[in-house]
């Protein structure tokens, strides 16, 4: 990294903002973080004069978890907003709740709300700091940062990797967010599963779509399995969750078969739909890493978010 | 933008030789020591202490690197955030006599957010401060141990202590920064 580089955002909207070197510069800082989550006191006071609120509009146990946790690792004061027990349901626009927040001098928000360019929408609505948890079909930066952070660890760089991406990718954020940021570091990608589940247009996406599993598998370092939402089942998208096994779920004789790719996942996991059981709890399977890996990646993006002088 | 030699080579070797000296006179048990260089110069300067102690009293201690961007008090006046450096403790710090060594000891904030960043790693024995150069103007009540050199300064002066390691010599250089001059 030249030494005259210099991190200049103010939010994380998504990695389509974000430059190769702004996501090593991350990546490189989350690193750090690492290190303190090892420590025998894994707390810093660095964000000890900073509010936080998580804005969270649609359900998520671990991303809210593991911002709380980086928040918490960092000192700041947090607090959490569900829609399900809020003014929400009372009829309170969103314009309208984070203006409120921002009246109660809040420095960053965490917004995950189901509308593709909501975190933009906040963005340019209050003066806070913000981090998109996730829009829509729209963008996840930090669950793609986390698996690019987690793959670094484990081959030494993102450039030159293959990697498959599995499953739904049309209805995912996890995969857009990892599809720009794995082509920007230089990564190869396939996106792999039924016809139904593949976005209108990949080749602007810069991956190639394939329809068998074991191709990919052979051809692979990474394999990232997504999760199947169960609501997506009865829309005619894919005929049974039998069936998406049968030929998109990676088995227990693929290990066997393929003996070099390493499988991952942004949870939760459907065991005995994309993974079997025994694939899951696998050494090939760094999924737990990608947790841990999570709450460092959350760390540095808070940090370097949070400001030099209030402005 | 002038520039003073006030450390050549030599006499800088001769002042790791009495620091080293003077941090193993305390202790009966030198194995009870352990030196923490701040980042960055202060890791090449502790491991010059390392290096020396080991050259004398035939005991290599134990050495840890610490970056205290997260625990400084100052980084918010400053408009970008601070890249962090890395933190290594490869030992158990606890009932270890630690010794933090830094190359300019100036407004004490530096060695106050060390002590706070050496606590998360455990309970050390005691700690104690090494600088290289001491210029005055401290902001806190904190002094050091073991000093190297008093160079009393004004504000508008800059100490810039070179290490072998980095910057391809030992030496320390006062720079007096441009002023209003008539």
């Amino acid at each position: 990294m030249s030494t005259d580089y210099e991190f200049n955002h103010r939010h994380l909207l998504g990695l389509a903002d974000y430059s190769a070197q702004d996501i090593q510069y991350v990546l490189s800082q989350a690193d750090r973080f690492l290190e303190i989550l090892n420590r025998p006191v894994p707390k810093i006071p660095t964000l000890r004069d900073k509010t936080i609120v998580n804005l969270f509009y649609e359900n998520s146990t671990r991303t809210r978890l593991s911002f709380e946790l980086a928040q918490k690792r960092m000192g700041a004061d947090v607090v959490n907003f569900s829609s399900s027990s809020s003014s929400v349901s009372k009829g309170e626009s969103l314009k309208d709740t984070i203006r409120n927040i921002e009246s109660m001098k809040i420095d960053m928000v965490v917004v995950r709300h189901s509308s593709p360019g909501t975190a933009h929408f906040v963005a340019r609505t209050v003066n806070a700091a913000i981090l998109n948890a996730g829009d829509g079909a729209h963008e996840h930066p930090t669950q793609a940062l986390l698996d690019m952070f987690t793959m670094r660890q484990k081959f030494g760089k993102v450039a030159g990797l293959k990697v498959v991406i599995i499953g739904d990718i049309a209805h995912s954020r996890v995969v857009r967010s990892n599809i720009i940021g794995l082509r920007k570091l230089g990564a190869e990608v396939i996106i792999c599963g039924p016809k139904t589940l593949m976005p209108p247009s990949p080749d602007e996406l810069g991956v190639t779509v394939s329809h068998d599993l074991e191709a990919c598998l052979e051809w692979c370092d990474v394999a990232m399995a997504l999760r199947i939402q169960m609501e997506r089942q009865g829309q005619g998208l894919f005929p049974s969750l039998r069936e998406y096994h049968e030929r998109f779920g990676i088995k227990k004789r693929h290990l066997k078969e393929f003996p070099n790719f390493t499988i991952m996942h942004p949870g939760p996991v459907n065991r005995g739909v994309e993974l079997e059981s025994e694939v899951a709890d696998s050494e090939r399977s760094i999924i737990l890493n990608q947790v841990t890996n999570g709450l460092a990646v959350r760390m540095a993006a808070l940090y370097l978010l949070s400001g030099g002088q209030r402005i | 933008m002038q520039a003073a030699e006030i450390l050549t080579d030599e006499q800088y070797g001769k002042i790791i030789n009495r620091l080293a000296h003077q941090i193993v006179e305390p202790y009966d048990d030198v194995a009870s020591l352990a030196l923490v260089g701040m980042q960055r110069r202060g890791v090449f300067l502790a491991k010059m202490l390392q290096e020396r102690i080991h050259h004398f009293y035939n005991h290599k201690l134990p050495l840890g690197v610490l970056d205290v961007t997260f625990y400084r008090d100052d980084f918010r006046t400053k408009l970008k955030m601070p890249t962090v450096q890395v933190t290594e403790i490869p030992f158990d710090l606890t009932e270890k006599h630690v010794v933090l060594v830094d190359d300019v000891l100036y407004t004490g904030r530096t060695i106050r957010a060390a002590m706070d960043a050496l606590m998360s790693f455990g309970r050390p024995a005691s700690i104690k401060a090494c600088c290289l150069i001491d210029r005055g103007h401290r902001e806190l009540p904190i002094q050091a141990d073991y000093t190297g050199m008093f160079v009393p300064t004004y504000q508008n002066e800059e100490i810039q202590v070179e290490v072998a390691g980095l910057d391809g010599i030992n030496r320390v250089m006062v720079i007096q920064k441009e002023s209003a001059e008539t």
